[in-house]
Formats: C-alpha cells, sequence, structure tokens
C-alpha cells in the first residue's frame, strides 16, 4: 500500500492512542491547529482534549509536564515544532529526562517521547531550518532515531512508547509529503539496527532521515558511471550500530557520510571517526562526508539549496574518491 | 624521468651524508655506473645508479644528510626530452598544490628542497588496505602506480600490479635482494642452534624401491617425499619447532605446512608450502610435490603457497654435499636440511656393512626450543625412517 509519511506516522499516533489509555500528545498547535505538519489532524474531535492537548508556547514548560506525566505513570508523546525550538527545553531533556535512570540508580524512569521536525528545504528561514540531531545523539540515556522510510514512520513509535526511557524521533520536514510503500517489515521496527537499503560494492553512502533520499538518488545516478554504491539507513542515532557500517565498509572500502548538520562536530565526524578507530586498514580512500555549509541556513531558495547536501554533491564526491572525477567545467 | 633515490647500503644505514658528486647536469650516465660518495656511519660508499639516462638536476649539496630514499637526482630516461621532464615535474607539482590545506608536514631533518612532492617526509600515498593487501600479496608498493584520488595506491592497483610480471632481470635482483634481507634478518635476530645425526636408510631404501617396483614412473614416490612425510610426523611431537616466532614470542603452526627449498634455474630460490603435509598420503604429497616444483619453476605460485610454510625442509643431497647448515627463514623457527644419500660404512650388529646414510640436519631458534628437544626430534626422524610402512598412509 502506497501512502505518505505523515499518514504513515499519523497512524502510528492514532493506533498507540486507541490502544492504550496512557498514551497523550501535547504541543503547540496539535489540537485545534492539527499539528503545523497536519500530522494530528481530527485527533482532538476523535480523542479529545484531556489527550489531544493544545500547549503554551513554552518548549521548556510542555517538555517538563511531559517528564512529570511520564514519571506519573502516563505514556505522553510531546511534540516540538522543529528542532531549534527544542533548545528552549534543552534542560528538561538533558539534564532531567535523560538523567533520571542512572541517578536513580534505575529506581525511575522517564517513558517519554519527543517527536521533532528537522531539517531544511522549505524555505522556512535559518530559525526552522536546521538539523541538531547531532546534539542529542551526544547525550547518554537518550535514544534517538530518525524514521527515513515511511515503514519506520508508522514503526518506531511502538517501541519508543515501550522503551522504559526518553526516546527523540526526528521527523525530516521534507519527507512528510513524500510516499512510499508500507510494508509489513514496520511491524519489526527496532531502537537498535541500521539497514542496507541498497546493496553495492564500490563505496557505503551513509545517511539517515531526509539525506537517505538524495543518498539512493546519488547511488542511482553513479550507477550509471559503473559505480556500484551502497546505501546505509541509519536509522537509530543513539545507541549507533557500528556492526551494519563496518561490515558495509570493509566490503566496499570507502565510504561517504552525508549528514544535513554542519560539517564541525557533526554526527558524521562521530561515524567517521568510528570507521578509523574499527576499519582503517580496510580503507582504499580516506572517508569523506558531504555535510551543510557552515552557515545559518539561508532563506532564499538558490541560496538555500546551495547551502545543503544535494545529489549533485554526494555523487561528486564518490566519483572523486574513485578516482572517476569529471572533468571540471 | 628518473628520480634517483637514495639507496640503502647496508642493513644498519637509514641516512647519508654527501661527499661528492660523481655527475652533474648534462651528464649521460650508464647502468652501474658511480654517481655520488656517500659517507655513512660505516664508511664512505660508492653511490651505483641501475639505470641508463642524463642527469638534470642534482638536489642534494654537498655535506647535506637525508634519509635513505630520498631523492637526489632527476634524470632524463633515454629518448625523454627536458620538456617531458618539465611537464612531469607540472604535474606532480599540481597535484601537490590541489591537496587540501593539510596540516603542515611534520618537520623533518630534510631539506624542503629534497622532499618528494608526493607528500610528506617521502611517505607514498598508499591506502590502509591496500598497504595489507601489498603485504599479502608480497608486492612491493615502490613498483606499484597509482591511480586513485592525488595519486594514491589503491587495492586495484595493487592487483594490477600484481597481474603484472616482471622482466626476469627485475625478478632476480628482486629476489637476490629479498634472500638477502630476509637471511641478513634470520642472522640478525634468530639465535640458531645447530644438531646432525646420520640416518641409514637401508630398510627405507628397500621399501622404497619395492613400492615403486612395477610402477610407472609418474607413479612412483622419491626418497625426497618419504623425508617430508617423516618430518611431517615427528614435528607432531615437537611443536615448538613448528610455527613462527612474532611479537617476542612463540605462535604454533596451523598444521604442518612444510616449506620445500626449490632452486629455481635461473637462480635464486623459494620455499613455497605444501600443507598438511602430515595428513597426506605418500601418494599424494608425491603428487603435491611435483606440482609445486613444476610451477614453482615455470613461477605460477599463489601467494598463499609463499607465506603458508611453518618450517623449511632442504634437500641439498643432489648437490653431492653431505650435511646442511640451514639458515631459518624468518618468522619461522626450525629448518631442516638432508645432504647426500650415499652408502657408507655401517656398524650393524657388530659388523661393518655397506649402507645407504643420509645426514639430517636441524637449524632451529633458541628462542622457541632448546638443543634438548632439537636433539629428540632428530631421533624420532631416525625412528620414523626405520619404520618406514606406516609413512605410506594418511594418517587418521
Amino acid at each position: 500500500m502506497t501512502i505518505t509519511y505523515r499518514e504513515a506516522m499519523r497512524e502510528a499516533l492514532h493506533d498507540a492512542l486507541a490502544r492504550d489509555p496512557r498514551v497523550f500528545l501535547m504541543g503547540e498547535d496539535i489540537g485545534k491547529y492539527g499539528g503545523s505538519y497536519a500530522v494530528s489532524k481530527g485527533f482532538l474531535d476523535e480523542f479529545g482534549p484531556d489527550r489531544i492537548r493544545d500547549t503554551p508556547l513554552s518548549e521548556l514548560a510542555f517538555v517538563g509536564a511531559g517528564i512529570g506525566a511520564a514519571l506519573g505513570g502516563m505514556r505522553p508523546i510531546v511534540e516540538i515544532m522543529t528542532v531549534n525550538f527544542s533548545l528552549l527545553a534543552l534542560d528538561q531533556i538533558v539534564n532531567t529526562a535523560a538523567l533520571y535512570s542512572h541517578m536513580s540508580g534505575g529506581q525511575f524512569h522517564v517513558p517519554l517521547v519527543i517527536r521533532m521536525a528537522t531539517g531544511a528545504g522549505r524555505q522556512l528561514a535559518a530559525q526552522h531550518s536546521h538539523s541538531l540531531e547531532n546534539w542529542y545523539a551526544h547525550v547518554p540515556g537518550l535514544t534517538v532515531v530518525a524514521p527515513a522510510t515511511v515503514d519506520d514512520a508508522r514503526g518506531m513509535l511502538g517501541p519508543a512508547l515501550a522503551n522504559p526511557d526518553p526516546v527523540v524521533i526526528f521527523e525530516h520536514a521534507m519527507l512528510y509529503n513524500a510516499e512510499g510503500e508500507l510494508t509489513d517489515a514496520w511491524r519489526s521496527a527496532d531502537l537498535s539496527s541500521a539497514r542496507v537499503l541498497r546493496p553495492g560494492t564500490d563505496v557505503t553512502l551513509i545517511a539517515w532521515g531526509g539525506t537517505v533520499w538524495k543518498a539512493l538518488e546519488a547511488a542511482k545516478s553513479l550507477a550509471g558511471a559503473g559505480i556500484e554504491a551502497e546505501v546505509i539507513d541509519l536509522r537509530v542515532l543513539r545507541p549507533l550500530d557500528d556492526a551494519t557500517v563496518m561490515d558495509s565498509v570493509r566490503r566496499t572500502h570507502r565510504a561517504i557520510v552525508v549528514d544535513e548538520g554542519w560539517r564541525s562536530g557533526s554526527l558524521a565526524a562521530e561515524i567517521m571517526a568510528r570507521i578509523m578507530e574499527q576499519a582503517l586498514y580496510d580503507l582504499d580512500a580516506p572517508v569523506a562526508r558531504v555535510c551543510s555549509e557552515e552557515v545559518p541556513i539561508p532563506y532564499a531558495k538558490h541560496m538555500e539549496e546551495a547551502a545543503l547536501p544535494q545529489t549533485s554533491k554526494i555523487v561528486a564526491a564518490a566519483r572523486q574518491m574513485l578516482g572517476k572525477a569529471e572533468a571540471s567545467a | 624521468m628518473i628520480e634517483f633515490k637514495l639507496p640503502s647500503l647496508g642493513a644498519e644505514m637509514d641516512e647519508g651524508t654527501l661527499v661528492e658528486w660523481k655527475i652533474k647536469p648534462g651528464d649521460t650516465v650508464h647502468k652501474g655506473d658511480v654517481v655520488a660518495v656517500v659517507d655513512t656511519s660505516k664508511s664512505a660508499i660508492d653511490v651505483e645508479i641501475w639505470q641508463d639516462g642524463m642527469v638534470l638536476e642534482l638536489l642534494l649539496e654537498l655535506h647535506q644528510t637525508v634519509p635513505v630514499g630520498t631523492v637526489i637526482a632527476r634524470l632524463l630516461e633515454p629518448g625523454e626530452t627536458p620538456e617531458h621532464a618539465d611537464a612531469e615535474k607540472r604535474r606532480i607539482a599540481e597535484a601537490a598544490a590541489a591537496k587540501p590545506p593539510a596540516a603542515p608536514a611534520p618537520s623533518a631533518p630534510t631539506p624542503t628542497k629534497v622532499v618528494p612532492a608526493t607528500g610528506s617526509e617521502g611517505r607514498r600515498r598508499v591506502s590502509p588496505a591496500a598497504r595489507v593487501h601489498a603485504q599479502t600479496l608480497g608486492i612491493d608498493l615502490a613498483r606499484v602506480t597509482g591511480t586513485g584520488p592525488q595519486g594514491a595506491v589503491t587495492i586495484e592497483d595493487v592487483e594490477r600490479a600484481a597481474a603484472q610480471k616482471p622482466s626476469a632481470d627485475d625478478r632476480a635482483l628482486a629476489m637476490r635482494t629479498a634472500i638477502g634481507a630476509a637471511m641478513a634478518r634470520s642472522k640478525r635476530e634468530i639465535p640458531h642452534y645447530y644438531l646432525a645425526t646420520d640416518i641409514p636408510l637401508e630398510r627405507a631404501t628397500r621399501w622404497l624401491a619395492k613400492r615403486n617396483q612395477g610402477r610407472a614412473v609418474t607413479e612412483r614416490a622419491l626418497m625426497a617425499a618419504v623425508f617430508l612425510k617423516s618430518v611431517a610426523l615427528a614435528l607432531r611431537k615437537f611443536p615448538e619447532l613448528n610455527g613462527y616466532y612474532r611479537d617476542g614470542g612463540f605462535v604454533a603452526g596451523s598444521g604442518t605446512h612444510l616449506g620445500v627449498a626449490i632452486s629455481l634455474r635461473q637462480g635464486g630460490l623459494i620455499a613455497p608450502a605444501i600443507r598438511d603435509v602430515g595428513s597426506l598420503s605418500l601418494d599424494e604429497l608425491m603428487k603435491r610435490l611435483t606440482d609445486l616444483v613444476a610451477r614453482a619453476r615455470a613461477l605460477t605460485l599463489k601467494s598463499s603457497e609463499m607465506t603458508d610454510a611453518t618450517i623449511t625442509v632442504t634437500n641439498l643431497g643432489d648437490q653431492g654435499v653431505e650435511v646442511v647448515h640451514g639458515v631459518i627463514y624468518p618468522p619461522q623457527v626450525a629448518l631442516v636440511g638432508f645432504g647426500k644419500m650415499s652408502v657408507r660404512p655401517w656398524v650393524r650388529d657388530g659388523n661393518v656393512m655397506a649402507e645407504p646414510v643420509v645426514t639430517a640436519s636441524l637449524s632451529a631458534d633458541h628462542r622457541a626450543s632448546d638443543g634438548h628437544r632439537g636433539a629428540l626430534f632428530l631421533n624420532e626422524l631416525n625412528r620414523l625412517l626405520q619404520e618406514p610402512e606406516p609413512l605410506d598412509e594418511a594418517p587418521k
């Protein structure tokens, strides 16, 4: 069945609300307005204002309320409009939600799910367009996932709710309208493994969230040039699935990480470091990365496009790595 | 363009100081000419060149000290013009300039002028995987052309180089060098001890003759195969002679993989392995031995055969010598030698008899075993050859 990413996410939420009375949604504009990306449209009428709660514009307050509810036995799903705004709630997430299990010696858990949109491409300018997944992937105590496919959009929420400790779900804003085939694989979605989306022999492209589709497109284009790229959808940003990455790199001997975050201090840097640590002697070329330019993401369309990792940049990086760079015009 | 590098002039030499240039730009040089005098820690040495060419530029000044491998002069190859060389130089310079602004090269004792443009400190760009691959295949990276990004050597380049057959001259020279390096290392690092014993072969000879009777020539087994089999079986009781000395410790071999020293017609020698000799029947072993010798002489050995041996067996009986005092092939820890099998006076039951006798010798690494055990090994070898019948079969 072909559905959109938005529909898959919506089905997942609907299913969770219908199954478990402890589950409720909370966030800005998720009720009357139906969610800024229309994921929870109609939910208010169906489930009522106790379970679909519009909140004041204070991320600090409503994430904190979510933590309290989770500690009290509920299974809150908190939506934050974009990762940029989540910085207002960083103290609650990093200093409270992520720490309770550790600081209480396992006596208290915070079974909180936080959903947030991330990424650029919709001309929403710098304050709505950044990719700060790596900030969260840095923090022990959090599980961080980035569903890229409709299967994962549909499937990851279940295990996230079942997780006793906080889970952050990053939904790339450009994916909501993307269509995909929903397969039975969604039922076995986990919060621990990366997945090879396209097998290849010459270079491994490692991507997640919004860049997965650019990597797949790049792989298609590279195939035309005789380069078979393997594409890994990382899926889970913390904890990282090293085994899948290393297994692939040991076969292809080359790796390019595609990360919509800024290069310096990026998650791409972490993945590259792990490849150096674990697979250096299998590498046939320095590991490369395609990241966003180190500027606040611009508003102007052509500049926004220029700032982001694009298929053409991935293709160029792969060709150069294989010594098959196209002559520059 | 020829990049003439300061060659290593001895195992202990890692740098040299220029005393004198014997050439100047414009000179024509021939293979074997002395081009410079270089002072090493031990003495002044005449440095020869191994290619014909015309001197383009000298990159080393008097009294300058540089590490081995530094390019000290550039020469034009026969038929090459200075324009050619300029173009190539430009290409190298551009490749260097195209490098990302890397951290400054670690300060080296080399003046910048003589640092090759291919990388800091003259280290070539070789991918880690290619380096491992070259080592596995026994490929000299200096002979591999890099086609990867910025001219780096890739796995594919190593494989291409491995597929190319070097010319006989190069090969003979390379082999001499390789043997020299391995044997120098052996004598430098391995505290050898040597033992030898005479082994009467009356029974073994008779048994073998009877066994070969009525068989076609190609079906017959040679005493050499009997020796190999008995060495492999004896090793089972003396694992400390079968394996490698690595990183300061002995590592037992995974099986009795016997390196068989084979001299090549064009000179030189190789010792490819027959795997698990202890578990082969004599017929199978003979078949493998025949095949191995043929392929060794045709130079079509597999790389695994070149690296698998856990001990070496050398048989110099055909050359008429009585005793072999072998040099262990590192990282192995022992070498078994067989001399000429000859009819000698031998005392049996109080009578002097004329019997075929061979002198078997053992060179072993004192870090891995002692002479007492070595002696017991030779005794076991002797014992096995006195009752040769069980050598025929593949043991359970």
